[in-house]
């Protein structure tokens, strides 16, 4: 590893050592907070951060807050686990809800069942919606936080559905509905396709929708089994494929998921399956009348739940700890998470955050916006085990070598599976 | 000139002229999509009216200024650091006798295949076990020692004829003298051209940058671009085409006023 | 002391800085890849230990591998002749009479001062299927788009058109120093003889060219090993590796999945390239000599 572990246990040490002599003088109680975040959705979302963080400053002066934005959601766990092993400070940090276990085996993070204290502190960490918690709750502890979390929406062009004669208020509820809906919506000279679902970046995501809405989860809870060959799943890949190839509503090969909405917004597909989290960048720029629905079934409902969780890094004083549970009470507590949801589209963590004045009042103007949390009901989590790069890789690289047609679904999953199964055993 | 020669000059110009067409069309897609709002950045409408408000955008979105400082800290420190330190050495292999010369030498010239790009898992920790990360000393200490450096400006040094050093030790001049008074100012088209080549190399550089910063603190343009126009975060071609141009100013500017001394110096340090 | 020995030390003295930072970051870290590459992957609850050459075994097992080493082998094959023929082509047109030739080398030799990076994000809007500039103009003439980089079979040429254009300009200046130095009564010898332009080209020029195709080849090889910052932007090395460069691999494997020994096990593969690269050009370079 990058530093030898006796060597990192003596600057650990020593820091701690450092740590406790010189917090004596520091009396004024003045605390720095280090955070790292990631942002994968279009919009102006460092902005929103840096205001609520100042807002947060503003209320308690003591803490100060380094919020540092890092990238995409590897990026950003990349850095902050760098920082870590060099020694830099980082007492919490956004990070991909499922980078739970990766975080617990390189022992950087704390359960938040270590930190809260009082009734009123437990109280808090019930209070958000149960779907959003699943990723984060691991042998019965709490390590992460919902902060920026979504499900996968189905944004669709409603003057393209009524230039086709189609209903723009009836999006399509089911896979069959999908398909002849996108057949009619797409035009023979590939100028507007039916439908498109991004595989790159978050491919294994898409695919947890698909794989749910054909009835099966692709992962164990306790993180040490995948169940990528499962007979649904080859199913579920199998009709992504066909979307393309069969059907022909999509176009083929890999769909890239940073330039989709751009595509979307030309119009160049009348359905896209995206975050929530780009719901407002969408609404800003699109010219035309567009709409926000749950994604449409197969044997059930449903969409994993995605985005970041607030972590609390283990290398930390008790007085950080403290003004780091202070930091995310604040940008989790109902009001901030409803102007974040306003802003970006991602979801109100809480119900209380749907029932301020704010939220209300938007959803009633702009009714989208509570598609990804009425749709939470048919959540399931997020992909996410042991050794979780690695294997997650595995599934995406099975994904898009089907989608490019360089596999067929049923061998590229099944040899996946082998993999990850090669790679979690130690685990078991 | 006769008729097929004539011919074969027209189609020559013709391909050149398209040739470089292709090679700026990047270039200037970057212009037209920074100076047109978003909306026509993918729709080449000649009636689209100009704005600069993606500039303002850019600049609002991140902290250019910060990245601008950074890039530029960095790329004088190393170009300082590479000039004194191969300098230097340079001189020790040109006008020295040494035992083991020829081998250090050798050894030298290993950093020209094996470059710090390829080393950095090792570096990284290297870095780490120094305290260094996330440091713009760290970004830039893998290249201070520049074989290319060394190896350009020693056979520079060799061409000195040695009665100039003769004559300027008649005068006084200690051996440090001697290489400062005598075989720096001759050599002043190398250390120009090493100079051009060296912080255009590292104004651009990238992946070690990328994995050795952290923070906004040290983050060199490059990398602050790379996050700014990530994919993930939905690709707007108009502010990274301005957030690029920002970012790619200072050089480019710098090369089309002085294009001649750019080219001829790259030319000088390609010959040697 | 005796002056010879004064020079000594003095010699020593002068390339100890300079020494220092070359052996910790290039002498030290070589080694110290091929040691760690035979321990295995520490984490926090299981330290590293010795593991010999299980790395290498895992490493031939490996089907990623494989790919990603003939990735970087058509892209070394893709990107080498292509961007040196070009360059030497413009550096001939540049230094003939054609009108503008101040533009057209400026043309050519603006990629060079644009960072990779940067520009990746300009050619993703060139290779976006449907709205981006390939698909407009192919649509200009009737043809249908393509998925360019979502596409197994185009993505990784996409990528070597890309990075042709990106290196043929600094090649170029090399040729163009070379043909500067090569007086022009050559030419003119050489016409009053009746050799035609193509003649002349094959039978003079090029072979004076050789030592600067020499030097260049060097360079497109290395290039064509460090070279991926692009794919940071375009395409993270997919769809399913299919656009993955050594390199690449080996960041993925230090920095996204924390494998420092399966990533070390990678670079000494790497270096080993190099290596056997280095060897071939001192060959060659000795048989030029000879030949001479």
């Amino acid at each position: 590893m990058f530093i030898g572990l006796r060597k990192a246990a003596r600057a650990a040490a020593v820091a701690a050592l450092c740590g406790s002599v010189m917090s004596v003088p520091a009396m004024a109680k003045d605390v720095e907070l280090t955070m790292y975040y990631p942002i994968s959705v279009g919009g102006p979302l460092t902005k929103v951060i840096d205001d609520m963080v100042g807002e947060f400053q503003k209320e308690n002066p003591g803490v100060k807050v380094n919020a540092i934005y890092a990238g995409n959601y590897d990026d950003t766990r990349i850095k902050a686990l760098a920082a870590l092993k060099s020694g830099q400070a980082a007492q919490l940090s956004v990070l991909f809800s499922i980078d739970a276990y990766e975080l617990m085996e390189q022992d950087a993070i704390l359960p938040f069942d270590d930190v809260v204290e009082t009734d009123e502190d437990k109280a808090w960490l019930a209070s958000f919606y149960p779907g959003l918690m699943e990723n984060g709750v691991i042998d019965g502890k709490t390590w992460g936080i919902p902060f920026q979390r979504s499900t996968i929406v189905m944004y669709y062009n409603k003057d393209a559905f009524r230039e086709v004669g189609l209903d723009p208020e009836r999006p399509p509820q089911n896979w069959d509905e999908m398909v002849e809906m996108g057949k009619k919506l797409t035009k023979p000279d590939g100028s507007r396709w039916g439908v498109m679902i991004p595989s790159t970046g978050y491919a294994y995501w898409m695919f947890g929708a698909l794989a749910k809405q054909n009835g099966e989860v692709l992962m164990s809870r306790d993180g040490k089994q995948v169940y990528y060959s499962n007979p649904g799943v080859v199913e579920a890949l199998q009709f992504w494929r066909d979307l393309a190839v069969t059907h022909k509503v999509m176009p083929q090969g890999t769909i890239e998921w940073g330039t989709l909405r751009q595509n979307f917004l030309e119009g160049k597909t009348a359905m896209m399956w995206h975050s929530t989290g780009n719901l407002t960048a969408v609404k800003n720029d699109a010219s035309f009348d567009f709409g926000v629905a749950m994604l449409p079934g197969n044997k059930e409902p449903g969409s994993p739940t995605g985005g970041g969780n607030f972590y609390i890094f283990k290398n930390t004083t008790p007085e950080e700890r403290k003004a780091a549970m202070q930091l995310i009470k604040f940008m989790t507590a109902p009001e901030r998470a409803a102007k974040w949801s306003i802003e970006t589209g991602y979801m109100g963590v809480s119900p209380a955050s749907y029932e301020t004045e704010a939220l209300k009042a938007y959803v009633k103007e702009f009714p989208p916006a509570a598609v990804a949390r009425d749709q939470l009901q048919f959540a399931t989590a997020e992909l996410s085990t042991y050794e979780t790069g690695r294997v997650r890789k595995l599934l995406d690289d099975a994904i898009q070598a089907v989608l490019t047609g360089s596999k067929q679904p049923k061998a590229a999953l099944e040899e996946a599976q082998a993999q990850a199964d090669r790679l979690l055993r130690s685990y078991r | 000139m006769n008729a097929s020669e004539r011919f074969f000059r027209a189609v020559e110009t013709t391909g050149a002229w398209l040739l470089a067409l292709l090679w700026i069309a990047p270039l200037l897609y970057a212009f037209w999509a920074a100076f047109h709002p978003s909306e026509y950045a993918v729709r080449f409408v000649l009636t689209a009216p100009l704005t600069l408000d993606n500039f303002v955008r850019a600049w609002d979105f991140a902290p250019f200024a910060r990245y601008f400082l950074n890039t530029f800290i960095l790329v004088t420190s190393i170009l300082a650091a590479q000039l004194v330190l191969c300098t230097l050495a340079a001189y020790a292999f040109a006008r020295f006798e040494f035992p083991g010369r020829e081998i250090a030498f050798l050894l030298v010239l290993v950093q020209l295949m094996i470059v710090p790009e390829i080393l950095i898992v090792e570096n990284y920790g290297t870095m780490a076990r120094l305290g260094l990360v996330d440091s713009i000393l760290g970004i830039g200490l893998p290249y201070m020692a520049s074989a290319f450096a060394i190896f350009l400006l020693r056979q520079t040094f060799k061409t000195i004829p040695r009665e100039l050093e003769e004559a300027a030790r008649i005068e006084g001049c200690g051996r440090l003298g001697v290489l400062w008074r005598v075989y720096v100012p001759l050599s002043k088209p190398t250390y120009v051209a090493f100079g051009l080549v060296s912080v255009s190399h590292h104004w651009n550089n990238f992946l070690w940058p990328l994995i050795i910063t952290n923070s906004v603190e040290t983050r060199p343009l490059t990398v602050g671009l790379a996050i700014f126009g990530a994919p993930e975060s939905g690709v707007d071609w108009s502010m990274i085409s301005a957030g690029t141009l920002m970012a790619v100013a200072p050089l480019l500017l710098a090369f089309l006023i002085f294009q001649r001394q750019f080219v001829q110096s790259f030319m000088h340090a390609g010959l040697k | 002391m005796t002056s010879s020995r004064l020079n000594q030390v003095y010699g020593w003295l002068l390339l100890l800085p300079a020494a220092v930072l070359l052996v910790a970051f290039t002498h030290y870290p070589t080694i110290r890849t091929l040691v760690d590459s035979t321990f295995s992957k520490s984490t926090a609850t299981r330290p590293a230990r010795f593991v010999g050459l299980d790395n290498y075994a895992m490493l031939l097992d490996d089907p990623v591998f494989w790919q990603v080493a003939v990735n970087n082998l058509i892209f070394a094959l893709g990107t080498i002749p292509a961007s040196i023929g070009l360059a030497l082509v413009m550096a001939l047109w540049v230094n003939g009479k054609l009108a503008g030739r101040g533009f057209l080398r400026l043309a050519y030799f603006t990629p060079t001062i644009l960072p990779m990076v940067a520009v990746a994000n300009i050619w993703l809007f060139f290779y976006t299927p449907g709205i981006g500039l390939i698909d407009q103009v192919l649509g200009l003439f009737g043809l249908p788009g393509r998925n360019w980089l979502g596409d197994s079979a185009t993505v990784l040429p996409s990528l070597i058109v890309m990075t042709v254009w990106k290196e043929a300009g600094f090649f170029m200046i090399f040729y163009l120093a070379a043909l500067q130095a090569i007086p022009p009564e050559l030419k003119e010898a050489a016409m009053l003889e009746g050799a035609g332009r193509f003649t002349y080209l094959r039978r003079v020029l090029l072979p004076l060219l050789m030592p600067t195709t020499l030097f260049v080849l060097v360079n497109a090889v290395l290039n064509s090993f460090k070279l991926v910052d692009h794919l940071f932007i375009l395409t993270k090395g997919g769809p399913n590796n299919a656009s993955s460069l050594l390199l690449y691999y080996i960041y993925e494997n230090a920095f996204s999945f924390f494998d420092t020994p399966y990533a070390a096990t990678l670079t000494a593969v790497l270096l080993a390239v190099l290596a056997l690269l280095a060897a071939g050009q001192f060959l060659i370079l000795d048989k030029r000599v000879h030949y001479r």
